[in-house]
């Protein structure tokens, strides 16, 4: 990119018009941006679920209310764990720099597990709530509840999907730079959905609680 | 037990759904199938199959795929006029005694399917399409910044085109307008399929929207050639950046909406019910809020088009350019504080409307600019009356008056009256058809030897645009009369015969228009046939500005042998008055990306789920869905996807090039 930049006026003697230099044009230069773009697209997709969440948060129909249906402390531990996954797949990117693959590989797996129980978690809450008659159908409070935890929830699976298949992706063809695009694209993922939760705890459980 | 098995294997398909019992649409279905047995015959026959899949569909050229998209948006037009010329034959008959020839249940899928197809299968796919092709060129990049992506996307819309089109002869599409609008939509009023194939389609099309959004996004940001800076970059260019801008900031509230409503379908949650703590306006609120930016997706890359071409034509640089790019940032950005002049007779209030009027009406001050932009473009220019400014000029002699009924209907008092009624419909359709159609005919005309490598026959490109400007004019004004009248939209049947004759006049301008549409066809028909008069050896046909011209006709594999090197804003017009001279030797190996059928067999199968679970087929749409993630994480595992095309061919392709030049006298 040496030959180029400057703009000269009309009339002065002509300056390159073609770049003619040979250089390479790395690939995937664009994934970072574009999978931001996404990611943002995504964060929409929530902004309308708490949107939604904020009208119906109230809209009880003589049904069970927050303060009867939440158990905090459960909460608290799955967000806990993710929480701690999000740490675990810092410490895989940390590890990823040093051209570390089993440390990857081996805190990949921990946040693996991490994800995993924050689902289990979650599904336990969920078949608690159904159990109790507290199903999505039974108020609209409850429809955006559930679809607002449950589209995390959601994405977290097809996470843990994209975690696996990037293991293995990674054990076969080691820490090569179309994998490490890969794990940084998972990463943001990762730490998104892990912002979304914030949301989620503080705005549904925390003041729901408290409404 | 085998009725079980039955339900179990076909889930609510049964013989029933298929509408044989519907002359119109079983005529429409011989048809169709018919053509269809033809058409497939004949690309057996021709041995066109290998060539379709090698050369077109598994492409990831970004200048192949634009030319589908436009391919599909013209199919779909077809479809959509089919529905329009049958609604405005309803009205012109259906008065007093005469129920007309269309049941209520046919035409009320009719208005609806008309104004679906119209925006998501017409319209969208002509501005991506365009987009697609030219955007890359502009920007002096060799493709998109992903390849790949773009080819889902394309199938993706097509898959929910297909979606569209499978109701017309397996079951029946929505009766409830274009927006479905709770509760209508809810299961309580539209329990068959109807609503159903409305929310897959969208859905289905709606990923491809946006990840096509994403893509020339990153490709404007991240690929334009050395030296083009934001303010250097065609005008064309920045109208697709803020497209792409909105698309990916809209269509994600669509996909929500459209989530929650299937939700309350098949779930039996209460998001817009009337029960169980739902509210139908969210819904009206939350689609408009993607619904208006919508609007502006359509326009916006239109006004690019026109700038583009006035300036051409003109023989000037665009009057403006800078004011004309905050103008498309306004309109951006407003595009989004307007959604509430939709519903005005909700009844939020006179504050809350009074807001949502005067937003609107300030839309118009960017607007205004850019119309007076272009007209100072003009003044003093040589002007030269081809195709696409003839388009361009009738753009803006009708949209200015599409937009002046915009801003009356932005006020809430006269719109309290205007709601729903034939006016509105005149307005949108001011705007929709003399905006972004003529936009698009304006860029098909200016594009097309681009693409193909020779002009569009001008005689009967003339055909078509006095048959489409008047017959639009014959055809909308009687709305607007209809409209100031009271008389509402969608409507079967009229009583009053004092009415009948504005419908006819408008069916007779609609006819027209008909003529129109026929005249573009035999247009292309016919400069393909005459194609080597019409033959562009230059690459620069229309003596242009941008870097679009700066190739051969159409564009090498690979764009430009050689990254163009911007240092004016028109940088073309820049390197010929200049004598920039083209490089004839020292061509390099080019790295390229590989086609794949990834794309195509991702949304094949996203388009059967779609239909498994507009039909209650869950195993159909589990196993699909399934399907569709092992495909998609299999292609993942594909590393190997670009390759080189050798300096022996480039040389080849850029030596065919210097002769080419050399006969033009170049």
């Amino acid at each position: 990119m040496a030959t180029m930049t400057e703009t000269t006026p009309p009339g002065t003697e002509a300056p390159a018009f073609w770049d003619l230099d040979p250089h390479e044009h790395p690939p995937g230069a664009s994934t970072m941006l574009g999978f931001w773009l996404y990611l943002m697209s995504d964060c929409l997709i929530f902004a309308m679920l708490f949107a939604s969440w904020g009208v119906y948060g109230a809209s009880y129909a003589g049904g069970p209310t927050p303060k009867e249906l939440f158990d905090l402390k459960l909460v608290a531990v799955n967000t806990a764990m993710l929480l701690f996954s999000s740490i675990t797949y810092g410490f895989a990117m940390i590890a990823s720099d040093e051209k570390r693959k089993s440390a990857v590989l081996g805190w990949l797996a921990a946040t693996g597990l991490f994800g995993a129980a924050f689902l289990a978690i979650e599904l336990y809450e969920f078949s608690h709530l159904l159990h109790e008659g507290a199903g999505p159908q039974r108020s609209a409070f409850l429809s955006a509840f559930f679809t607002l935890v449950g589209t995390h929830g959601l994405h977290v699976t097809f996470g843990l999907i994209w975690l696996i298949t990037l293991m293995v992706q990674v054990s076969r063809r080691g820490l090569e730079p179309a994998n490490l695009r890969r794990l940084q694209c998972l990463s943001l993922f990762w730490h998104f959905l892990d912002v979304i939760w914030i949301g989620v705890f503080t705005f549904v459980y925390l003041l729901g609680v408290l409404r | 037990m085998s009725d079980t098995l039955l339900k179990f294997l076909f889930g609510r398909l049964s013989i029933e759904s298929f509408p044989i019992h519907e002359p119109i649409i079983l005529a429409t279905f011989i048809a169709v199938a018919l053509g269809g047995v033809v058409l497939l015959g004949a690309l057996t026959y021709f041995k066109l199959w290998g060539y379709l899949w090698k050369e077109w569909f598994t492409s990831v050229d970004h200048k192949k795929i634009g030319i589908m998209y436009m391919v599909l948006g013209l199919v779909m037009l077809l479809r959509g006029f089919a529905d329009a010329i049958m609604m405005r034959l309803q009205q012109a008959m259906a008065f007093g005694a005469n129920e007309g020839y269309l049941n209520a249940h046919h035409f009320d899928q009719i208005f609806t399917a008309h104004g679906v197809i119209m925006i998501f299968f017409v319209a969208m796919p002509f501005v991506t399409g365009l987009m697609n092709f030219v955007v890359p060129l502009q920007i002096g990049a060799r493709d998109v910044s992903f390849p790949f992506l773009n080819n889902f996307s394309f199938w993706m819309t097509a898959a929910g085109a297909a979606v569209v089109m499978a109701s017309l002869f397996v079951g029946e599409f929505a009766r409830t307008g274009w927006l479905a609008m709770a509760p209508l939509s809810g299961l309580d009023y539209s329990p068959d399929v109807g609503v159903d194939y409305y929310i897959w389609a969208l859905q289905v099309a709606g990923v491809g929207t946006l990840l096509s959004g994403v893509n020339l996004l990153a490709t404007i940001i991240k690929m334009r050639a050395p030296g083009m800076t934001m303010m250097k970059m065609p005008v064309f260019t920045w109208s697709a950046l803020v497209t792409n801008v909105l698309i990916v900031a809209a269509f994600p509230i669509l996909t929500a909406v459209l989530a929650m409503l299937s939700l309350d379908r098949y779930v039996g949650t209460h998001f817009f019910t009337n029960t169980g703590g739902g509210n139908p306006m969210m819904y009206v609120n939350m689609i408009w809020i993607w619904g208006h930016p919508e609007v502006y997706i359509l326009i916006l890359p239109a006004f690019g088009i026109f700038s583009e071409v006035v300036s051409t034509f003109s023989g000037k640089r665009l009057f403006g350019y800078t004011s004309m790019i905050y103008a498309l940032i306004v309109i951006c950005i407003l595009a989004y504080l307007v959604w509430l002049h939709h519903f005005f007779t909700m009844g939020s209030g006179a504050s809350v409307n009074s807001f949502f009027g005067i937003t609107t009406m300030i839309i118009s001050i960017p607007t205004g600019a850019k119309i007076f932009n272009w007209l100072f473009t003009m003044y003093k220019g040589r002007i030269r009356f081809e195709l696409p400014m003839m388009w361009s000029i009738a753009f803006m002699l009708t949209f200015v008056i599409g937009g002046m009924t915009g801003v009356l209907l932005a006020v809430p008092p006269a719109d309290f009256v205007l709601h729903n009624s034939l006016f509105l419909i005149a307005h949108f359709h001011n705007v929709i058809i003399g905006g972004v159609l003529f936009g698009m005919f304006a860029g098909i005309n200016y594009w097309w030897p681009k693409a193909f490598g020779f002009k569009l026959d001008k005689k009967w490109g003339l055909v078509s645009f006095w048959c489409w400007v008047v017959g639009f004019w014959v055809a909308f004004t009687p709305l607007y009369i209809l409209g100031l009248m009271g008389i509402t939209r969608r409507l079967r049947h009229f009583d009053d015969p004092s009415l009948q004759i504005w419908f006819v006049i408008a069916a007779l301008g609609a006819a027209i228009i008909a003529v129109g549409i026929a005249a573009f066809l035999i247009q292309i028909f016919v400069s393909i046939r005459n194609r080597e008069a019409l033959r562009d050896f230059t690459g620069d046909p229309w003596d242009g500005r941008s870097l679009e011209w700066a190739t051969s006709s159409p564009p090498p594999e690979y764009n430009f042998a050689f990254t163009p090197v911007i240092h004016d804003l028109d940088a073309w017009y820049d390197m010929k008055s200049r004598n920039a001279a083209r490089p004839v030797d020292g061509f390099r190996d080019i790295h390229m990306p590989k086609s794949t059928g990834a794309g195509m067999i991702l949304a094949g199968m996203s388009a059967v789920i779609a239909l498994a679970m507009i039909w209650y087929i869950w195993w159909l749409a589990a196993l699909a869905f399934v399907g569709l993630l092992v495909v998609a994480i299999g292609h993942t595992f594909n590393y190997d996807r670009d390759f080189h095309i050798p300096a022996d061919e480039v040389t080849r392709v850029e030596n065919a090039r210097t002769q080419s030049l050399a006969s033009a006298g170049l």
